[in-house]
């Protein structure tokens, strides 16, 4: 146990390695990352200055080691428009983000987690039918519509909740509710398939061959076995959830990281676009990791070999 | 939805397998037998259908718009749809913050989200599956780093490395393309290079290799061919999922710069009217949703039909 996760706190670290190099080989796709890191009334001397401090004039594997080395120390240089360190400012913005996926999350599960086992025990019964008609219609709905719907019947016809902002629990809901029922879309057809695939084992034949009640067989036999592989799904689904979040963020005018990068993107203010693309990818990637351990302590199947 | 709801009923021995060849997929034998199936599966033919309205609006749409789409008229903003009280019969679906026509900008709309959505899964599909083709057969240290290099990729959420580049090189209709294309081709890698690892060591490209054949032409003959329908498939899906991200992009201002109108722009003009005119935010997305709903429908039943092994 305590060699797999070794090795595979070993394995990450080419994935960060690789994402420092897209990160920083992105702010070089047009040339010149200083015409980009500052802002548009620079003075020549200001460019000049910033092109000599990042290293700029030298080759290009001396510029990603400085890129690199400043990056372990959390330096991502300073964001022009907050005037302060980037990471610095992502990291005050990263509860907001953090606290609209946990909620979304869970959303999503509450939602799937029931419908997907209800769809698989009752094949092509009303309700399966339902869950996948709807199923579909959340893949086709872009998940930032389905919000400024929701705002239109809950914030401007019923006048139930705040149509955006943050604070209490109610400017929570709709926010969550947006990007919760747009995974649990995917999440619900996941679990459907995965309760199927369980079904048709050899030990439910035989549980019910011993004469076991149905409903024994389901949810002592069949769910405890269907679970596991939705350990993994929140695992995969946090890249999904990440990048969820960026636009439902912009939608609610929710203040967490994913508005914080539109913000930045139109600002050109590319230290904070760099802090915040390594932030989120090393939540996803510390998240899978996560996942990948859990899913082993739960499911003795697996071999730590 | 029978498609949907009989995914794994009817795997292994399903009529829908018997159809098809003893490798289970021989792509040229029955081209007509899928047409009449597609007339017979409501699924396919509801997605078939929108898709050809689609792409029929995005070539002609200038000669459909019931006004100007770009026409101001200060006299008659935020008019909302005709069947609501202060509605004018001349504007069915009301008209914008500058009074322009929703329903002709609609039309308009079309244009970007079909040739971005089909020119980018185009630049994916191209990059992605000559990148699968090649780790997948040679293998080795070129193999290695790609997987290395793909578990990064992944790390990272689409759509904010999508804004990134685009934040980089600025705004535009072919730097979208580009950039869409070259952050989506992915999923063709993986799936390319899955197949072309179990190709390889069949008995008729050993044989071609046996016969002294090049391995370009091995891989354009003989291990390409088996694995066009995996990505056609995969190619349709993914028109679906490139018109979501380009009206994303373009809600958030990073995408499809105005006067070119695109859906995504409408919903982000709408989004400001919210709490007073709910149309504007409202039928653009409409819009994409049925749009999406054709394509998802039209390759799922693709999937069905070419290729089985898929639809888990």
């Amino acid at each position: 146990m305590k060699r797999y996760i070794a090795r595979r706190l070993l394995q990450i670290i080419p994935v960060i390695i690789g994402v420092s190099i897209i990160v920083f080989v992105l702010l070089r796709l047009t040339g010149d990352p200083v015409i980009l890191m500052l802002p548009e009334d620079a003075t020549p001397q200001e460019i000049e200055s910033l092109t000599t401090a990042l290293g700029l004039d030298k080759p290009l594997h001396v510029q990603y080691w400085v890129f690199f080395k400043n990056a372990l120390k959390g330096d991502f240089g300073r964001s022009f428009r907050f005037k302060a360190p980037a990471l610095q400012i992502v990291l005050e913005r990263m509860p907001h983000t953090l606290q609209l996926a946990g909620a979304a999350m869970l959303v999503a599960l509450v939602i799937a987690i029931p419908l997907g086992i209800i769809s698989a025990v009752k094949q092509n019964s009303a309700i399966d039918l339902t869950a996948s008609t709807v199923s579909v219609l959340g893949r086709a709905m872009p998940n930032f519509w389905l919000g400024l719907m929701l705002i239109i019947v809950f914030a401007v016809v019923l006048r139930w909740l705040p149509v955006s902002g943050k604070g209490t629990l109610s400017h929570l809901i709709l926010p969550a509710a947006t990007l919760g029922t747009g995974m649990a879309a995917t999440i619900t057809r996941l679990i459907r398939s995965s309760m199927l695939e369980v079904i048709r084992q050899d030990f439910i034949t035989t549980a019910r061959s011993k004469g076991l009640s149905e409903s024994v067989v389901i949810y002592k036999h069949a769910l405890r076995n269907a679970l596991i592989p939705v350990v993994t799904i929140v695992g995969i689904q946090t890249a999904t959830l990440m990048g969820g979040a960026v636009v439902t963020e912009q939608v609610f005018a929710w203040g967490g990281i994913g508005q914080l990068a539109v913000l930045a993107l139109n600002m050109r203010d590319m230290a904070l676009v760099q802090a915040i693309v390594m932030v989120m990818a090393l939540i996803i990637i510390f998240a899978n990791l996560f996942v990948d351990i859990v899913y082993c302590i739960i499911d003795p199947r697996i071999s730590f070999e | 939805m029978r498609s949907e709801l009989n995914d794994t009923q009817n795997e292994p021995g399903g009529t829908i397998v018997s159809n098809l060849g003893a490798d289970g997929m021989s792509p040229r034998s029955g081209w007509g037998k899928r047409f009449v199936k597609l007339s017979r599966s409501p699924v396919g033919l509801t997605g078939a259908i929108v898709v050809a309205v689609v792409l029929f609006v995005a070539l002609f749409g200038s000669y459909l718009t019931p006004h100007d789409p770009g026409l101001t008229d200060l006299y008659n903003r935020l008019v909302p749809p005709s069947w609501v009280d202060g509605g004018q019969p001349q504007h069915l679906l009301g008209t914008d913050q500058l009074g322009r026509d929703i329903l002709s900008r609609i039309i308009m709309g079309t244009q970007v989200s079909v040739a971005v959505g089909i020119s980018a899964v185009l630049v994916a599909g191209v990059v992605g599956v000559t990148f699968g083709l090649i780790t997948g057969y040679f293998g080795g240290i070129l193999d290695t780093l790609l997987s290395r290099f793909l578990d990064s990729f992944m790390a990272i959420p689409g759509i904010l490395l999508t804004m990134t580049v685009l934040g980089v090189l600025g705004p535009g209709v072919i730097t979208l393309v580009f950039v869409l294309g070259f952050t989506r081709w992915v999923g063709y890698a993986r799936v390319v290079r899955g197949e072309v690892l179990s190709l390889k060591s069949r008995e008729y490209v050993e044989a071609a290799k046996a016969l002294g054949q090049s391995n370009f032409w091995i891989l354009a003959r003989h291990v390409l061919p088996n694995v066009m329908a995996s990505i056609i498939v995969l190619a349709t899906l993914n028109v679906a999922t490139t018109i979501i991200a380009e009206s994303s992009l373009s809600f958030l201002g990073l995408g499809v710069q105005p006067p070119t109108i695109t859906w995504g722009q409408m919903l982000n003009d709408g989004r400001d009217y919210i709490t007073t005119a709910w149309w504007l935010a409202t039928f653009p997305g409409v819009a994409i949703t049925i749009s999406v709903l054709g394509v998802l429908f039209l390759g799922d039943w693709l999937r069905d039909v070419l290729d089985p092994r898929l639809r888990k």
